[in-house]
């Protein structure tokens, strides 16, 4: 009945665009693939604008319900979109000239549509299906490099997401079995009595969701990942899968009833798991981006703890979403750092980085310790508001946990900014050589980060009449 | 104004790193106007202060915008009688540092703009009425800190600079899960700190008040530090530079104890009147255990850092003893916060100036190790009376102003805590002979190893240091002028406490 194409807009320019650099990518002349990176460009552009479009319609179930308009899909629209322009920006130059240029732009395209699909499906089937579409070009991207430590994420991604994949399947069968139904409204009447049958749906389903954020137990394959990708497919994997994950695991834990099974400590527990091993693992990286693969299964954990207080306080959502924006444009700009100086790929290169290019360090200054959490930048004010969401729902425990955390993360980030300070006897040495639009990208995302911190009111105000 | 007195030096911090092609000389100047610039008007917010009890309200030169008003939090700053001290204190030091690093050659334009950053995170968390805010200042201050040891300091710098940003951070996170259990316990949920000390959270529910204490409780106590919280403080001592050691004791310090009144007291009377005596116990022991251990030093940065955790002993005791209310009267009580208060000034100022002067010895014969000097009195006399007065201001001589602050304290802390102010005198006792005997080693005897090397001090040197120690003196000798400033908002702390 409530059909109506054009609100899927945003995603349609996504697929439409896809489809384009696809078919045209393959016959453009090698030194005109710069075409098919103003294609994307402009597709990711255009789904931004016709998401911030769409923020001024009100909420509402198409497609049979199956499919969401709202501020959760809003927030997987506009972040998922932006980061693919960023992302864009730090991988141009790395891509430029290679024979697979444009098939990186397509992969680009369907990782963000995945994202997208995947927060704003309403209905179990639509799960299975968003998982699908954000999983496969995942591994493409994971193993295209085409080297050993590209072969082997790819490996590890394919068969994680694969294994993990069936798991969720089986929870969607459990659970539609027992309400007769894939709909997400039809999940508030799970049946009580059968506690144990729901518990085993929830945690197979769980699963899969974890293997797009990134959580615990389906972490493995993200610092394989970061490491083995190369440097701007890493900083997609790393950040646009989390954000449709993540946003999809909240809406379909807030359909299922507390009282039947108690997801919520669940989700805690995941939570501090998370985020302690993620923080554990970080702590002896001597790769860049391995060590960033690492953080960003930390910072999974700290997002996590906004959906453990899902529908529980107003501040959940607005929190979640507010951290994944900033989580985005911070850990996109961490990756510019090592996507501009194609050198250094272990933090011993970075000795004396603030000599040679003292922009660079400033920015790595500003986004590493923004992971951290440091005001004013973005990172804080999620992970404050997510710290307030949590100590309201009554996770006390958890919020001390992420404390702790946090200052443990703090350590294995200075061990990154320390050398770059450091005085080096041979100064005069010229400076690493750079690609300049990731730099541009890289210090373009440090600002953002602050800027978006010191206007977080406003898009937190904006948010609950966008979430309501 | 007071925005202005925030934000002016980050905003000429950015300019400075900016402009490209900027001469080392040109920063140095740039320095010590903006500093100065900001002495004068801070000085001016002072003249033009009216006493006034503050803290949950009638705050001067207040402004209040939305930050992030989802959670009631927002840019609200403001001024009474704790917080004026403390701005006044904070823009002096800095510029007495700025003329101090005159002589900088390392980096000038770097460390200007570092110094400028500092200041503006110091000055913005005296000025904060709003919890979020607060903790936004206090951690770039430790951010900014960090990178004036890593970058400035000597011996293993890179080392203690990690260490002191690790375990400093941990408190703010610390003080941070408490201001939460502060946001979480009030009704209607704020981080506005006029709102909280009017309408405490947390009263009548003894448990979580006490867990929200404890976390406050550490995260300050780290800041301050007390024992046992206090072993990032030696080694970031000795190898920061003058400079960073001077804001560090002179203005880091402060914010925890700051802290303490500002925050912890008004805003959870409950818990704070039943663990009062964890301060009370905590500082006497403080007192004496920081002066025993700095007895012991041979280091002279290292000495003066342990009376550091030896002074802050005392504020602890007070804040201690004016939560505890069998036994004295709010009279008392009052006089007790208004010598931790004075304490704080004092203790900037005094301290301030030792560490400027140790930092003297490193830049002549790079080395802090007491038994390496002697005699200077002969061959270095300007700097061996100015390390005299700051010794015996120290050690808190009458006529100067630790023996203000100090007197109040144990005047003020007498009635409710007995033990601790016996224990405190103890102290008193062995900081007096601890100092004696530094002076004995330093300026008296025969020539030491490294005697040779000191010269004199420089003007700037001389400039930075004369100013710190007459401010001293000045308390010392007329202290009415700033216990006048403070005493109503003192008075306004112990009133909310005894709720």
């Amino acid at each position: 009945m409530n059909e109506d194409p054009l609100a899927l807009l945003p995603e349609l320019i996504v697929l439409f665009g896809a489809v384009t650099v696809l078919l045209f990518g393959s016959f453009l002349p090698r030194h005109r693939q710069w075409i098919a990176r103003l294609v994307t460009a402009g597709v990711l552009l255009g789904s931004t604008v016709a998401a911030a479009v769409a923020l001024a319609g009100p909420d509402r179930l198409i497609f049979d319900d199956t499919f969401a308009v709202d501020g959760l899909t809003a927030t997987a629209r506009l972040v998922g979109a932006l980061s693919g322009l960023l992302v864009l920006g730090l991988m141009s130059e790395e891509l430029h000239g290679d024979r697979r240029e444009s098939e990186h732009y397509v992969l680009l395209l369907f990782t963000v549509l995945g994202a997208q699909v995947l927060a704003a499906g309403n209905d179990l089937s639509l799960l299975a299906i968003g998982y699908l579409l954000a999983s496969v070009p995942l591994y493409a991207l994971a193993g295209a490099a085409r080297n050993s430590s590209g072969t082997e994420a790819a490996l590890k991604t394919y068969l994680l997401g694969a294994f993990l994949g069936i798991a969720m399947l089986l929870g969607i069968v459990v659970l539609s079995g027992l309400v007769g139904g894939t709909s997400y409204a039809l999940l508030a009447d799970l049946p009580p009595s059968s506690g144990s049958a729901v518990a085993v749906g929830v945690v197979a389903l769980l699963a899969g969701l974890a293997f797009k954020g990134g959580f615990v137990p389906g972490h493995f394959w993200v610092p394989d990942a970061a490491e083995g990708a190369r440097t701007g497919a890493a900083a997609l994997l790393t950040t646009v899968p989390k954000v449709g994950g993540l946003l999809a695991t909240y809406r379909v834990l807030d359909a299922i009833p507390v009282e039947v099974v108690n997801w919520p400590l669940l989700v805690a527990v995941l939570a501090a798991v998370t985020m302690t091993l993620g923080n554990l693992a970080a702590f002896g990286q001597e790769s860049v981006r391995r060590l960033l693969g690492w953080s960003s299964v930390s910072q999974a954990g700290y997002l996590l703890m906004a959906v453990a207080v899902a529908g529980r306080n107003e501040l959940a959502l607005p929190a979640l979403a507010l951290y994944l924006a900033a989580y985005s444009v911070t850990n996109l700009g961490a990756f510019a750092i090592p996507a501009a100086l194609p050198a250094a790929v272990r933090l011993e290169h970075y000795k004396g980085l603030a000599h040679g290019r003292p922009w660079l360090a400033l920015s790595l200054v500003v986004l590493l310790l923004g992971l951290v959490g440091t005001p004013p930048t973005a990172v804080f004010v999620g992970k404050f508001t997510v710290f307030a969401a949590a100590l309201d729902g009554g996770f006390g425990w958890l919020v001390v946990v992420a404390a702790v955390n946090t200052v443990a993360s703090l350590f294995y980030y200075l061990r990154w900014i320390a050398p770059a300070f450091e005085r080096t006897g041979a100064a005069q040495a010229a400076p690493p050589a750079v690609r300049p639009i990731a730099a541009v990208s890289a210090l373009a995302a440090a600002v953002a980060s602050v800027v978006l911190g010191l206007a977080a009111g406003t898009v937190l105000a904006l948010q609950p009449q966008l979430l309501g | 104004m007071l925005d202005l007195l925030v934000f002016l030096p980050v905003l000429v911090a950015v300019a400075l790193l900016a402009v490209p092609g900027l001469s080392d000389q040109v920063s140095r100047i740039v320095l010590v106007a903006v500093t100065g610039v900001e002495l004068a008007v801070s000085l001016g917010l002072w003249l033009a202060y009216e006493p006034r009890p503050g803290v949950t309200g009638d705050i001067a030169y207040e402004r209040e915008l939305q930050w992030i008003p989802t959670v009631d939090s927002g840019y609200h700053v403001g001024v009474d009688g704790l917080s004026l001290p403390m701005l006044l204190l904070t823009t002096g030091l800095f510029f007495c540092c700025a003329l101090y690093a005159w002589r900088e050659q390392l980096r000038p334009r770097i460390f200007a703009a570092l110094l400028l950053f500092l200041e503006t995170a110091c000055l913005g968390v005296f000025a904060s009425l709003d919890l979020i805010l607060f903790f936004v200042f206090f951690d770039l201050s430790i951010v900014g800190m960090y990178f004036v040891i890593a970058g400035w300091g000597h011996g293993q710098a890179a080392r203690s600079a990690l260490k002191f940003f690790l375990y400093t951070f941990f408190g703010s996170l610390a003080m941070l899960v408490g201001f939460l259990a502060l946001f979480a316990g009030s009704a209607p949920h704020t981080f506005d700190m006029v709102a909280l000390a009017q309408n405490p959270p947390l009263q009548g529910r003894p448990v979580a008040g006490g867990f929200a204490l404890l976390a406050l409780g550490i995260g300050l106590a780290i800041k301050t530090p007390t024992v046992p919280f206090h072993t990032w403080l030696p080694p970031a001592h000795t190898d920061a530079p003058a400079v960073g050691s001077a804001v560090l004791a002179g203005v880091l310090l402060k914010m925890g104890t700051y802290g303490f009144v500002r925050i912890a007291m008004p805003m959870l009377p409950d818990a704070w009147r039943t663990w009062a005596v964890v301060a009370v116990v905590v500082g006497a022991v403080g007192v004496l255990y920081g002066a025993l251990v700095a007895l012991a030093q041979t280091d002279l940065k290292r000495m003066i850092a342990y009376t550091s955790v030896a002074h802050m002993g005392y504020v602890l005791l007070a804040v201690g003893a004016a939560g505890m209310l069998g036994g004295s009267d709010a009279e008392a009580r009052t006089v007790a916060v208004s010598g931790a208060v004075t304490q704080m000034v004092s203790h900037g100022l005094v301290t301030g100036a030792l560490f400027l002067l140790a930092g003297v010895l490193q830049d002549r014969a790079a080395s802090y190790d007491l038994d390496a000097y002697g005699g200077l009195a002969t061959t270095a006399p300007r700097f061996a009376g100015l390390f005299g007065l700051a010794a015996f201001a120290s050690l808190a001589l009458p006529g100067l102003s630790g023996f203000v602050a100090e007197f109040q304290v144990l005047a003020g802390s007498l009635g409710s805590a007995p033990v601790g102010v016996v224990v405190a005198l103890l102290g008193l006792l062995v900081t007096a002979a601890l100092f004696l005997v530094a002076m004995n080693r330093l300026l008296l005897g025969p020539p030491g190893r490294l005697t040779g090397k000191v010269r004199d001090l420089r003007p700037s040197e001389l400039a930075a240091v004369v100013p710190l120690l007459s401010l001293s003196l000045f308390i010392g000798v007329l202290p009415r002028p700033l216990l006048d400033v403070i005493e109503p908002s003192a008075r306004a702390v112990v009133d909310l406490v005894s709720r």
